[in-house]
């Protein structure tokens, strides 16, 4: 697998080389490691146990406990939908749904193809623009039902 | 930048670096009523004009980087550096106006800009003299232009103490801060004052704890100065987690130096040298621009060894959170910064007397501190005659949700829920009804129409069965359906919950599932007793404030709304129509043309009728999807 190349490996490993101490460095080196690998697969978390003289049990324990931690790779284009209060209450749950509906998944997943991934998130504080939607870095607001259909289709 | 060594350098860099400002603040002191345009470039006036647009995450959103940009491009292509200078500032508050672009000295609020517009902005008011009035912000009653922001309502009654420099100054740029009296307050205490009287000031000033408890500012630092040990911590705790809240992050992004300064003073009074932030990792702009904040204060010796000539030392790192509401617990917070699950544990032991890595730790949020330097300028007499007498200075409340103007408010303690959303909110969208506001988020609860006139306080909140919680305000209308609020609130709080008690792990997760099937309509009455005991328990018997404050929502909702919960378990109806399953779409016979679109939409062929016939809807048959109702051209189908 390309994605967990040799040289990925060895820039975690070295990151955590350089680390002045070990100790409660956890959380630090699993953002590391997201930032490389883009997800946190169990090698891994494997690997990260064995570095930090950690078992494995408790980075996985860390990894699972943190929203920010993912344990799938996400899609080439990855669809955030808020569901900040404030979004919410200004009608996000339907716009999820449609997202839900026509890429056809379930919960929050990559499509089949890879080409997209959907996850809900909490707020980002982007509250005048509610309902919110983002692809990759760029922002839709107030964003309805209606809208999404054609916000998909700027990525086909 | 040559270090700064003694009280009487940073006073002279201060008064030095005054002119930067300068344009602003007169503009600030102007008043659009009296005042004229500024003078057109174009007859050769060399008068100097600052154009300041909005960077917070916003605005941002909004394209707002691609205007600074097309400023840039289009003054230099006109050669007019020299005379107008184009600045990104912090977030302006105005959030539902945004892109926000401020043109000084005569005071312009430009509301609403697209990248599209930077061309006649510069062409008809930088060098035309004239302003721009199609993006000007129209009064919503009389639809007049306003130019000054002063005259809006949004923010005639606000009070800006913790966002004093948010879209004022370049929070890149620790030379504006310093020229704003920046790091004063720093030189002022550990030059002058010792520590107790530092805490002592901090006691009288009445400042309490902003994340959400309300806990004495001052007391919490004497506790931790008192605790003897060879080393202390300060840590400043941005990790907002409360969805729809977003004041510290503005702070954070408009205003960086403020926080280093206050954990600055924090550790000089509790004999701290070092600092934390913790913060959280979706907040990247947030984290940029603390980061080069922490960097320039080292750099010109405001932070690190012997600051200002005198034996104190202090230095402040970044810890990233990664996403857990629970974090923002003290105790839970201090494990997650040792890289741990962000579990908490009981307290006493309080984290003053035993906090990270098992140090004596302050712990305070973003907005508290970002109130400290001026608190130690302005005195503690200052701050004390500023809101109610429980609760001294101003809040920051995030306002969003069904009302006009969504935003960042900052009011004295003791302004009206009525005055936050019908004057500065400027009352519901859409003409529709206020129903309830949402404060203190996951933790608080409901407040309706018979709260309106309750001065906002810490206490007054409790009071009413809600809390100030870290400053969020939702504002929800008729067609929000409390029951499923309640129930949106106690999905995130069952998904936030650690797990580690079993009132809040178990508990949350029940309380979500009877909420669920109420929204279902397969709620019993005994449903309803069972939320209100079993809400009593987890309130009793949860290790921790996200638990114990968790069925909040259900027992304000409950208190207020008990109608509504009874419509959906007696009747099995949403009076808001919200609730899907509780729904039914029906024909209006005399709208309907026959004109055959709904039946080809449906799914599931529940509807039938002929060409040119009402069409009817079969109840048995329709799985309430709504497929139909977006299609029909004649509003021929409701649902109810």
């Amino acid at each position: 697998m390309e994605e967990l190349s040799q040289e990925k490996f060895q820039e975690l490993g070295q990151f955590i080389d350089s680390l002045p101490s070990k100790k409660g460095e956890l959380i630090r080196v699993l953002h590391k490691a997201q930032e490389i690998f883009g997800y946190l697969p169990k090698e891994v978390q494997y690997f990260v146990g064995r570095k930090l003289g950690v078992s494995t049990a408790k980075v996985y324990g860390v990894v699972t406990f943190y929203s920010y931690f993912t344990m799938s790779p996400k899609g080439k284009n990855h669809i955030s939908v808020c569901l900040g209060t404030a979004c919410y209450v200004r009608g996000a749950e339907p716009v999820l749904d449609e997202f839900r509906k026509i890429l056809n998944i379930q919960g929050t997943e990559t499509t089949p193809d890879g080409k997209f991934s959907l996850c809900s998130l909490r707020c980002i504080g982007a509250c005048g623009l509610a309902p919110v939607v983002t692809v990759g870095e760029k922002v839709y607001g107030r964003v309805t039902k209606e809208m999404v259909a054609g916000i998909l289709a700027e990525y086909k | 930048m040559s270090k700064i060594q003694t009280i009487e350098q940073l006073n002279e860099l201060s008064n030095n670096v005054k002119s930067l400002l300068s344009i602003r603040e007169q503009g600030e002191k102007s008043d659009d009523k009296t005042k004229a345009d500024i003078k057109a470039i174009a007859n050769g006036s060399k008068e100097k004009i600052n154009i300041l647009i909005c960077g917070g995450t916003g605005c941002k959103s909004s394209e707002s980087d691609k205007i600074v940009e097309n400023f840039r491009n289009k003054i230099s292509e006109l050669g007019i550096q020299e005379e107008v200078k184009v600045l990104k500032t912090g977030c302006f508050g105005f959030c539902e106006k945004g892109p926000i672009v401020k043109v000084l000295p005569d005071n312009t609020f430009y509301v609403m800009v697209t990248p599209e517009d930077t061309d006649e902005i510069v062409n008809t008011h930088i060098v035309g003299g004239n302003k721009v009035d199609r993006l000007l912000y129209k009064n919503t009653e009389t639809n007049e232009s306003i130019s000054d922001s002063k005259h809006m309502d949004f923010y005639k009654k606000q009070m800006r103490i913790a966002l004093r420099n948010c879209g004022v100054i370049d929070p890149n740029n620790v030379n504006e801060y310093i020229a704003r009296e920046g790091y004063k307050a720093l030189a002022t205490c550990i030059t002058s004052m010792d520590s107790q009287q530092v805490i002592n000031l901090m006691k009288e000033s009445g400042l309490r704890g902003r994340g959400g408890g309300g806990f004495p500012t001052g007391l919490k630092w004497e506790i931790a100065s008192k605790n003897n040990a060879d080393q202390k911590y300060v840590v400043c705790n941005a990790d907002e987690g409360d969805p729809g809240a977003f004041m510290d992050r503005s702070i954070l992004e408009g205003d960086p130096h403020s926080i280093v300064e206050a954990m600055a003073i924090c550790g000089y009074a509790i004999g701290a040298s070092m600092g934390r932030v913790y913060i959280r990792a979706e907040y990247p702009l947030a984290i940029k621009r603390l980061e080069k904040a922490i960097l320039d204060a080292r750099e010109i010796g405001l932070l690190g060894d012997n600051i200002l000539g005198t034996n104190f030392a202090f230095d402040i790192e970044i810890t990233f959170g990664a996403g857990a509401f629970v974090c923002g617990e003290e105790t839970a917070l201090i494990h997650s910064m040792e890289g741990e699950r962000g579990e908490p544990t009981m307290k006493p032991p309080f984290p003053a007397e035993k906090g990270f890595w098992g140090k004596p730790t302050n712990v305070n949020n973003v907005e508290t501190f970002a109130n400290i330097p001026v608190i130690i300028l302005n005195g503690a007499k200052w701050y004390k005659a500023i809101g109610t007498e429980r609760s001294a200075g101003t809040k920051v409340f995030a306002l969003a949700g069904k009302v006009n103007n969504v935003g960042l408010v900052e009011v004295p303690m003791g302004t009206t829920l009525r005055e936050v959303i019908f004057d500065i909110g400027g009352g519901i969208k859409n003409g529709k009804k206020f129903k309830a506001v949402q404060t203190g988020g996951p933790s608080g609860g409901c407040l309706t129409e018979k709260d309106l006139d309750t001065p906002i306080d810490f206490d007054n909140l409790i009071a009413k069965g809600s809390m100030m919680g870290s400053g969020g305000m939702i504002v929800m209308d008729e067609d929000n359906c409390m029951p499923a609020v309640a129930k949106f609130y106690l999905e995130f709080t069952q998904e936030e919950s650690c797990g580690k008690c079993t009132p809040c792990r178990i508990g949350t997760t029940r309380l979500r599932e009877i909420l669920s099937m109420i929204c279902d309509g397969k709620g019993t009455m005994e449903h309803l007793d069972e939320l209100k005991r079993l809400s009593g328990v987890i309130k009793d018997t949860a290790l921790c404030g996200l638990g114990q404050t968790a069925p909040n929502p259900v027992l304000s909702t409950l208190d207020a709304f008990y109608d509504e919960y009874l419509a959906h378990v007696v009747d099995k109806k949403c009076p808001s129509a919200q609730c899907q399953k509780l729904l039914e779409y029906v024909i209006i016979p005399d709208n309907c043309k026959g004109c055959t679109l709904c039946a080809r939409q449906c799914p599931v062929n529940a509807i039938s009728g002929s060409v040119k016939e009402a069409h009817v809807i079969d109840k048995l048959k329709c799985i309430k999807c709504g497929a139909c109702i977006d299609k029909c051209k004649f509003k021929a189908i409701i649902k109810r």
